[in-house]
């Protein structure tokens, strides 16, 4: 009995004449979907399977099909006669191409049984010659396709070897994803055997010694497994040693390892392979030729038994010596081990023939995190899930080893310079552009992942439209980890002089269940939002800013608030100084702070749309109603009817003023920074914590009150709240009469949030605004008063979904920023508030 | 939304009958936007003054404007419409008044023809240029204008001037004549948007300004700024008007177009024009609706303008590069596609901008090959194609789409030369930095042609002030000095050399008004400056131009460790690998 062994992922290629039984194998041993059968495919372009002359089409489906799976890393069976090399090499190309291993399997049977099988085949009429010719085709062949062709193959000869054989399926060497860790992963090494081994005790394993009191082995008492991203060797003062604990630790398990190039390099000079004896080589040769044999020996058979990469944790985690490409993890191929080994020389050249550049970790996106040495760093630093771990411990820097999954790094730095870099350390800039984003991060049609609504999507004419205002006008996108939603206002009032009136927000979240709600007063304003790092080596080290910046203050499309960088660096100083006053450094264990933030007055920011648009309609109003009115005086003087026109005029004249009044209030003169207010309402972020999602409105506003009492420079503005018991009508009586108090001479309203935790099943408004009446003016215009019962049809669903999705999208920004997530991953969600801010929504809402 | 016309000429009272308006009538006539009334607050034999007296309803007025306006704007709902006299006003007027614009009085036969002794008040017209412009519009037709300025707000005497005036005309003029100017020139005045026009406005202006439009001295400025006002006019004729005239573009607010004043001749102060910004809505607390960039439309410019000179300096320096496909990234409208598309040396020639407009525009004219839908061309990559092998897309030889240059493109790759023409200079100085990343570090062409303004040149424009910029939506402009310690960077840092070509006039004392420096990728650089070889400790580095210290690219000599696959075929094979994975169990 024949046991067949196939890879899990690969390519599987059936070989063997008409009715030979290729079909029903295949119907035996796999799945349908697993099985690409040319006869299917001349079926699906010709309805006819035995229609030779749709062959070539067919096989272009076929190898299409073919093709497709591999790159999705399935295993794909071929269900062709293949006697040909020709054919066979099509389809070990796409292989190829996609890093997949391949496998044949030759069913031979007698002429006479496939003769038989194909005439009793009432759909086949195969010319007589055909199985014969086939049959000649497959043995000249034969000895190619298992010596140069497949490097694994089988052949089963005749009907009962066919019928009684057996598939077995075999792992990839590199597939580990069983193995879940917890793993403490270790750079490069390079014969500093002292480091490793304090490195070691450092991280909380026992080192085991032999009679000599050589280091054999290590082990973790909570059985963490060490993992080595290669380049155990050369250079340094102990390769052996080195190896000598590698090996027993990988040999007990508690250990895995990757090969390097050096490891790669050695075994070929230890092979008696001619080598250029540089880099650090000679070093190792020479402390191999004081072991004993044997131990030369075993290095040789451990080194040359590395694997190049391997694939842990489910897949979440990938070591390769010097990094792995997305489309390599998991895969097996000369140019996957080259890469693992050496990194982007792939050899693959572009259609004009250049070699393909790949700065692969620049332009990583995948899911898992890829861990890798190679190339050394002055510091490990994550470049978009990646890190690479050398951090020079041979050339004096510190050995580092990252525990997973806690993302945390542990260092030992080097006893002494063990060899001279030619080049001083971290001088090559390699994190120039690891920020680097990608068009498709953000025009990206499958939209972005949200905890709170799933999937949102963002309509291609959305995002150009955002792209056209981000890259010309936002500030720098690793600053903008942020851009606020908007926000619906309640439902219109059914009360004859109000358009908006608190009573429907209490009711709306009456009626989700809420008990609790709290009124924030909302200040005219603009929206800010504040990033605030405590210093620029925060800036730099949190978020890669090294231009001296400290923070950055922005408005909600994104655009600096303040043309002038040193007014930001001002009003970032006196929040930094409200922050670390109030003691919300130590209290929040963050370096850094998101702020929610209104910023007055208005005419700070709005003066263009003041005057041309709020003032320029009052001074229109001024200068023509009272014309009008004396007018129409004198005609009612001559004894003309105009008294409805008069009145008209006059009631015109009058909500022309109070529009005027309404405006003006929010309007002063700012000389300088002390004309300035800021109103914190939200702390959306620090280290560690979205607290935004985690955090109640009362926790918030409890924070933005002590950073104006705090702050003594006069800057941060404190709010008024309320917090209404919804059970209870007195307590909403006093927030409606509070807030009839707020907006009787202008002020524009508040916002009502939830308090408490949300409902399971439904969809909550993160808030309702509720606006005054005077204010409206502002909005809908100064005789807005006049159309109540028109602008009650108001339609308010489309706002109110967007301002569900928005909200989502900040969240999932401010939780990709406080998890580390890599910069395109933050402002892919940024981004797309700003492209759903371009759906036309009545504005007015 | 208030007019009056006064006459003094005995029987003052005839005005009724040339207005075909009854003085002892108050009269009602229902516009699409609100109602307009007529009556007199003065009727006598000495004096009488018609009112025209338009009630604007802002809820109508928002709804005769149509779903597929391009502006969904506050300024829609918050506008000085119901007050000032506006093309509104004039709309209603030519209704009202529409016999006595024409010149027909049929109870009077020969009054039209004789110029009355008239009084006109528009007390809330609004009037870019000030008192001053309204002046230079309605002197030179017989009258004597009082214009005076209306203030912002009399409480903020700091915000200055509001762009109304109340206006008195007084002197001798025809009536229709007077009527006629005031529906053509009201609008003028205005410069704003305001409502939907038909086609046939070019007729209208024609008709409107028989007998006087000719012959005034601004009337060039009458006509363009009439039609420039009717922007759904002006674009749906763009793609026909911009062919033949560059005018049209210049309204783009867009990067790339030509924006130099012409030298000692002071570029006429454009005040913006109506919002068209990006189609983000604005909530109306945002204050940066009307914070988006709005160039002023630049000065036609002659032949063998700046314009041209640059774009004959690149496309020479293309040529000496052996460029054969191009990409030009922030293409604007297309300007210098539309050269690099005539020239058939050039195999390949894209497109790229941020803005939709300039796309679609670009579509209008034809300019790339597979014009149809700019959105079907625009959509990048998908990742799942990244296997698909980067470069040349799309079958025409000419192709736009737009992008933005501050993020990675695998569309900008595989072109011989990419040019920047005119765009570093609108890009923020922070960003400038992901824009070299991207096209020096991701796209890497061998050539890269880049042009900016050399500041220093600028104390040749006279109309500009001192330490202005050419262009509102410039970031910075460099000095030459300035502009070399920057490229020189960039070629240092990325493998390039680079040297500096002056565009157009070139001044002993200040530099050409334009620099360009051509960037050539250093032929012994390796495709992969930015990742250090295998295990090497960091080789030092050889300078990749003679002009400055570079750190990130090795040299040939040491890049390479000796321990890395000698050629990439002495990497293992697939199969070989296999037998290698196998064995080592």
């Amino acid at each position: 009995m024949t046991e067949i062994r196939l890879p899990e992922m690969g390519l599987v290629v059936l070989v063997g004449v008409s009715g030979s039984g290729k079909s029903h194998f295949a119907r035996r041993h796999f799945t349908p979907t697993q099985v690409v059968s040319s006869d299917r495919c001349r079926a699906m372009v010709s309805d006819d399977e035995n229609d030779q002359s749709a062959t070539g089409d067919a096989f272009e489906l076929l190898h299409h099909i073919v093709r497709t799976r591999l790159r999705r890393g399935l295993l794909t069976v071929v269900d062709a006669t293949n006697v040909q090399t020709g054919p066979r090499q099509q389809l070990l190309r796409i292989a190829r191409e996609c890093d997949v291993m391949s496998a044949a399997i030759v069913l031979d049977v007698p002429e006479a049984v496939a003769t038989a099988r194909n005439a009793a085949r009432p759909d086949r009429d195969l010319p007589d010659h055909v199985v014969p010719r086939q049959r000649r085709e497959l043995r000249r062949g034969l000895r190619s396709l298992q010596s140069r062709e497949f490097k694994r193959s089988y052949v089963l000869n005749g009907v009962e070897e066919i019928d009684a054989a057996t598939v077995v399926y075999e792992k990839a060497w590199n597939d580990k994803r069983e193995l879940t860790g917890p793993f403490d992963l270790i750079g490069d090494v390079h014969g500093c055997r002292a480091e490793l081994e304090e490195l070691l005790g450092e991280l909380g394993y026992g080192v085991e010694r032999d009679a000599e009191g050589r280091a054999v082995g290590a082990r973790h008492p909570e059985g963490r497994t060490a993992v080595f991203v290669g380049d155990l060797v050369d250079r340094g003062p102990d390769s052996p040693g080195v190896l000598r604990l590698v090996m027993g630790m990988v040999e007990a398990g508690t250990a895995l390892c990757v090969s390097g190039n050096h490891e790669q390099k050695l075994v070929r000079a230890l092979n008696g392979r001619k080598v250029k004896v540089a880099h650090g080589l000679a070093e190792s040769l020479e402390q191999l030729a004081r072991e004993p044999d044997e131990f030369r020996e075993r290095a040789r058979r451990f080194m040359d038994g590395l694997i190049s990469h391997y694939v842990l944790d489910g897949g979440r985690l990938v070591v390769a010596h010097a990094g792995l490409k997305e489309e390599y993890h998991g895969r097996a191929s000369g140019r996957v081990r080259s890469f693992a080994l050496y990194g982007d020389t792939t050899g693959e050249t572009d259609e004009y023939g250049l070699p393909v550049r790949y700065p692969w970790a620049r332009d990583y996106r995948g899911e898992a995190m890829v861990v890798y040495g190679h190339t050394p760093v002055p510091d490990a630093e994550w470049v978009n899930n990646t890190i690479c771990l050398d951090t020079g411990v041979v050339f004096g820097g510190k050995l580092t080893a990252l525990r997973y999954p806690e993302r945390r790094l542990v260092q030992t730095p080097a006893h002494e310079v063990w060899y001279e870099p030619t080049r001083p350390l971290g001088t090559g800039s390699r994190d120039r552009d690891r920020d680097l984003l990608r068009i498709e991060d953000v025009m990206d049609a499958r939209g972005v992942e949200t905890a709170l609504m799933g999937r949102v999507a963002v309509r291609e004419e959305n995002a150009l439209a955002a792209l056209e205002v981000m890259s010309r006008f936002s500030v720098d996108p690793r600053w903008l980890v942020y851009l606020p939603p908007t926000m619906a206002p309640a439902d219109a009032s059914p009360l004859p002089d109000y358009l908006e009136h608190p009573a429907q927000a209490f009711a709306a979240y009456r009626d989700l269940g809420l008990t609790q709600v709290i009124c924030e007063e909302k200040h005219m304003g603009s929206r800010a939002i504040a990033v605030v790092a405590r210093d620029a080596a925060t800036a730099e080290a949190r978020f890669h800013m090294d231009d001296g910046t400290t923070g950055a203050l922005f408005t909600r499309t994104g655009r600096s608030f303040f043309k002038d960088a040193s007014r930001t660096d001002a009003v970032l100083a006196r929040l930094r100084d409200a922050i670390g006053k109030a003691g919300l450094w130590e209290e929040l264990g963050t370096d850094w702070l998101v702020l929610d933030c209104e910023l007055l007055p208005w005419s700070a920011k709005a003066m263009d749309l003041i005057r041309t648009q709020y003032a320029a309609t009052a001074a229109a109003a001024r200068a023509a109603l009272p014309a009008a009115s004396t007018v129409l005086a004198q005609a009612h003087a001559r004894g003309l009817d105009v008294a409805d026109l008069r009145e008209r005029t006059e009631q015109r004249a009058a909500n022309a003023a109070r529009f005027r009044d309404a405006f003006a209030r929010y309007c002063w003169d700012v000389d300088g920074l002390g004309d300035l207010r800021i109103a914190p309402f939200q702390v959306l972020a620090a280290e560690g914590e979205a607290l935004a999602a985690t955090r109640g409105h009362d926790w918030h506003m409890a924070v933005a009150g002590r950073l104006a009492a705090a702050d003594d420079s006069g800057l941060v503005r404190s709010t008024a709240t309320r917090v209404v018991d919804l059970a209870d009508p007195l307590s909403e009586a006093e927030a409606t009469s509070w807030w009839e108090k707020l907006t009787a001479d202008g002020g524009e309203g508040m916002v009502v949030k939830p308090l408490g935790p949300p409902p399971e099943d439904r969809k909550v408004q993160p808030g309702l605004k509720v606006r005054g009446r005077e204010y409206l003016r502002i909005i809908y215009g100064p005789d807005y008063s006049d159309h109540l019962d028109r602008l009650r049809g108001r339609y308010l669903g489309r706002k109110r979904s967007l301002a569900l999705r928005e909200h989502a999208l900040g969240l999932t920004a401010l939780d990709r920023l406080v998890a580390g997530e890599p910069l395109w991953r933050v402002h892919q969600a940024v981004f797309a508030v700003l492209a759903l801010e371009s759906e036309p929504v009545d504005p007015r809402l | 939304m208030l007019l009056t016309i006064s006459t003094t000429r005995a029987p003052a009272t005839d005005l009724g009958f040339l207005l075909h308006k009854h003085p002892g009538k108050v009269q009602r006539f229902e516009q699409a936007s609100g109602a307009a009334h007529v009556f007199y607050p003065e009727a006598d034999e000495t004096r009488c003054t018609a009112a025209l007296l338009l009630e604007v309803d802002p809820v109508k007025l928002v709804r005769t404007r149509g779903k597929n306006s391009p502006d969904f704007a506050l300024g829609q709902y918050v506008n000085d419409r119901p007050y000032a006299a506006s093309s509104l006003l004039a709309s209603a007027m030519a209704g009202v008044f529409r016999t006595a614009m024409r010149g027909r009085c049929d109870a009077r036969p020969e009054l039209p023809d004789v110029p009355l002794p008239l009084e006109i008040t528009l007390p809330s017209l609004p009037c870019r240029g000030g008192p001053e412009r309204a002046e230079r519009y309605f002197a030179p037709l017989g009258w004597r204008v009082e214009a005076v300025s209306v203030p912002l707000d009399p409480a903020f005497p700091a915000w200055g001037d509001s762009r109304y005036v109340s206006l008195t005309l007084t002197g001798e003029v025809r009536l229709a004549d007077a009527l006629n100017q005031l529906y053509v020139l009201l609008p003028v005045l205005d410069e704003a948007k305001h409502y939907w026009i038909a086609p046939d406005e070019v007729d209208k202006l024609v008709r409107a300004g028989e007998g006087w439009l000719a012959a005034h001295p601004e009337r060039s400025h009458i006509i363009r700024r009439y039609l420039a006002n009717r922007r759904p006019l002006v674009r749906a004729a763009l793609g026909r008007l911009a062919d033949s005239d560059d005018a049209p573009e210049d309204a783009l607010d867009h990067a790339s177009l030509d924006e130099e004043p012409t030298p000692d001749t002071p570029a006429a102060p454009q005040p913006p024009t109506d919002a068209e910004g990006p189609a983000t809505s604005q909530s109306p607390t945002d204050a940066e609706t009307s914070a988006t960039s709005q160039p002023p439309a630049a000065e036609e410019e002659p032949k063998g303008s700046l314009a041209d000179r640059r774009i004959e300096a690149v496309l020479a320096a293309l040529r000496e590069q052996d460029a054969r496909t191009v990409i030009d990234l922030g293409c604007g409208t297309g300007k210098l596609l539309a050269h690099l598309k005539r020239d058939r040396t050039f195999e390949k020639v894209t497109g790229v901008d941020v803005s939709y407009r300039a796309i679609e525009m670009m579509h209008r004219r034809g300019l790339p090959d597979d014009a149809a839908d700019p959105r079907r061309s625009s959509g990048p990559r998908r990742p799942a194609d990244s296997r698909v092998p980067a470069g040349s897309r799309g079958k025409g030889r000419v192709a736009v789409f737009q992008s933005a240059l501050t993020y990675a493109d695998r569309r900008f790759e595989g072109y011989d030369a990419a040019v920047l023409m005119e765009v570093v200079e609108h890009i923020d100085p922070p960003r400038l930095a992901a824009v070299e990343n991207v096209v020096f570090g991701a796209a890497r062409p061998a050539s890269v042609v880049v042009t900016t303004p050399n500041a220093e040149y600028n104390v040749r424009y006279d109309g500009l002030a001192d330490g202005a910029m050419r262009h509102p939506d410039h970031r910075f402009e460099w000095t030459r000095a300035e502009f070399a310690a920057w490229a020189d960077r960039v070629a240092a840092e990325h493998g390039y050399r680079v040297r500096y070509v002056p565009v157009g006039d070139l001044d002993a004392e200040v530099g050409a008004p334009t620099q360009m420096a051509v960037f050539t990728r250093d032929p012994s650089d390796k495709p992969v400056p930015s990742k250090p070889e295998a295990t090497t400790a960091p080789a030092p580095a050889t300078p990749a131009t003679p002009a400055a210290s570079v750190t990130s690219t090795p040299s040939p000599e040491t890049a390479v460790d000796a321990t890395s696959p000698q050629t990439p075929t002495a990497a293992p094979d697939a199969d070989g690998f296999e037998a290698r994975e196998e064995s080592a169990r």
